[in-house]
């Protein structure tokens, strides 16, 4: 591993979205767009900050799960790849960068969304802000490393995009922002049990109800951050320097 | 002596299989250190299987391949090969200075190579343009300009001068020389059989088989041939009414 091609890797990917400009504001924006949409359809201040929190760990992780399985699926089938792997380049040393650059661009967005919820929209967070933009940057960053990793299964964009309805939409219907996880039946609560998203969903909740960091929440971020980890190993290990 | 001074490249028995079809059919070569070896054969052979297994990213099924005196594939053989693959594998999406400032960087080249290797190829009146904007034989000279980075000792070169003009093509070759002068051994394919001529060493590939390891003139003294399109009909209808 080294550190030198991590930062070059980061750095590339970076400049390369400097190059299409629609795609940084796109970027930086949706979330912040969305967030809006939503506090004018509940129109109230009340329900808005009850779904809030949760949907601003949903849309960077949604967003990033899109961006990074399209990126690295164009990497994969434009060669660039197969030229990397003839360099010094080592796997992890390409997926942190990605991780990085990525995780750079969550913390913009996820930012931009917070500053305008708290600020205009109304959103109140009991516990500490820091906390929240945490937990919403594990999310993006969880979103990315999936979506590093089933763009291993996906030969087409087509392919890559229609991921995004199967791995993340069970997961957005499961984490409790719908139906309290304790009305689903048993199949349903495990399933939820078992999907990261849950957890991160559980963690925003609590940061905006409580100012209390206590194990519960403790244990759920991990478990986020836990669950990034192994997607990146898992998406590391989908790279092969020798193919068929 | 596996590790024999003056070999570059060495395969024995090199076996591929693809998609259930046999590519490489037991392939055995021998290339000396400070040569341009023309890899040639119609397109579909195996040349560009074959150059995928002496970089070692080709699952193969048997056989060896020795690289540098190292078994291909080998960690240490990374900074030493230069690798451009037949279409262009550089990001569109950069422009031709950053593109190969990033593989400078993977490779740990100093950053003075990326204005050197964009003069070789001739396009450092381009250095600021998009990867994306650049015609198709421009950006076959980008692609080229990332194997030359860091001064490899081998190259390898798939259809480098596909869609180039004469003149460029023979700037091309005129560079493959001067490397090879200096100690850089290439191995660069091409189906048009007029490079040939330009080669030190001509491997002759058809059906996953070579079918030919020697010089031009060996090639044209064995075949009894002056023309070397001629001499590679001969060796093909003498190897099928010998099979």
């Amino acid at each position: 591993m080294s550190a030198a091609i991590t930062a070059a890797t980061a750095r590339r990917i970076l400049t390369q979205l400097k190059h299409d400009p629609r795609t940084v504001v796109m970027l930086l924006l949706v979330p912040t767009l969305l967030m809006t949409l939503l506090r004018f359809v509940f129109n109230s201040e009340q329900l808005f900050s009850h779904t809030a929190p949760a949907l601003l760990g949903v849309f960077p992780f949604v967003i990033m799960f899109l961006v990074a399985s399209v990126t690295t699926l164009r990497e994969r089938t434009t060669a660039t790849l197969e030229r990397l792997m003839t360099m010094p380049m080592g796997r992890f040393d390409l997926i942190l960068g990605y991780a990085v650059a990525f995780g750079a661009l969550a913390v913009a967005q996820v930012g931009i969304a917070t500053t305008v919820s708290v600020l205009w929209l109304g959103l109140e967070v009991t516990g500490s802000v820091w906390t929240l933009l945490l937990i919403a940057v594990l999310d993006a960053l969880l979103g990315m490393a999936l979506g590093l990793l089933v763009s291993a299964f996906a030969t087409s964009e087509f392919q890559a995009i229609q991921f995004m309805p199967l791995f993340v939409l069970p997961q957005f219907l499961l984490c409790g922002l719908l139906q309290p996880r304790e009305n689903m039946g048993w199949l349903l609560n495990w399933l939820s049990d078992v999907m990261p998203l849950s957890y991160a969903v559980d963690a925003l909740t609590q940061v905006t109800r409580s100012a209390e960091v206590d194990g519960t929440l403790v244990r759920n971020l991990v478990i986020v951050a836990a669950c990034a980890l192994l997607a990146l190993v898992l998406g590391a290990s989908t790279l092969r320097r020798r193919t068929p | 002596m596996t590790n024999s001074p003056v070999s570059a490249l060495r395969a024995a028995g090199l076996t591929v299989v693809r998609g259930g079809r046999e590519v490489l059919r037991g392939v055995g070569f021998d290339i000396p250190r400070g040569s341009v070896t023309g890899l040639l054969g119609p397109s579909g052979c195996g040349k560009t299987t074959l150059m995928r297994a002496v970089v070692g990213v080709q699952v193969v099924a048997g056989g060896t391949v020795e690289v540098l005196g190292e078994p291909a594939g080998h960690p240490s053989l990374r900074s030493r090969i230069g690798y451009a693959t037949q279409n262009p594998a550089v990001y569109a999406d950069l422009t031709v200075a950053e593109c190969l400032r990033y593989f400078a960087a993977v490779l740990g080249a100093p950053a003075t190579d990326v204005a050197r290797v964009l003069a070789d190829v001739d396009l450092t009146a381009r250095a600021d343009q998009l990867v994306g904007s650049l015609s198709g034989g421009q950006r076959g000279r980008a692609n080229l300009a990332v194997a030359l980075l860091g001064s490899p000792d081998l190259l390898v070169l798939d259809e480098p001068t596909v869609g180039l003009d004469p003149v460029l093509r023979d700037d091309l070759w005129r560079l493959f020389h001067r490397l090879a002068a200096a100690g850089t051994t290439l191995l660069v394919s091409s189906h048009v059989m007029d490079e040939a001529a330009r080669c030190d060493r001509l491997l002759l590939m058809r059906e996953g088989l070579v079918l030919a390891d020697d010089t031009p003139d060996g090639l044209r003294a064995a075949t009894g041939q002056d023309d070397l399109e001629q001499a590679f009909l001969h060796l093909v209808r003498t190897t099928e009414a010998a099979a």
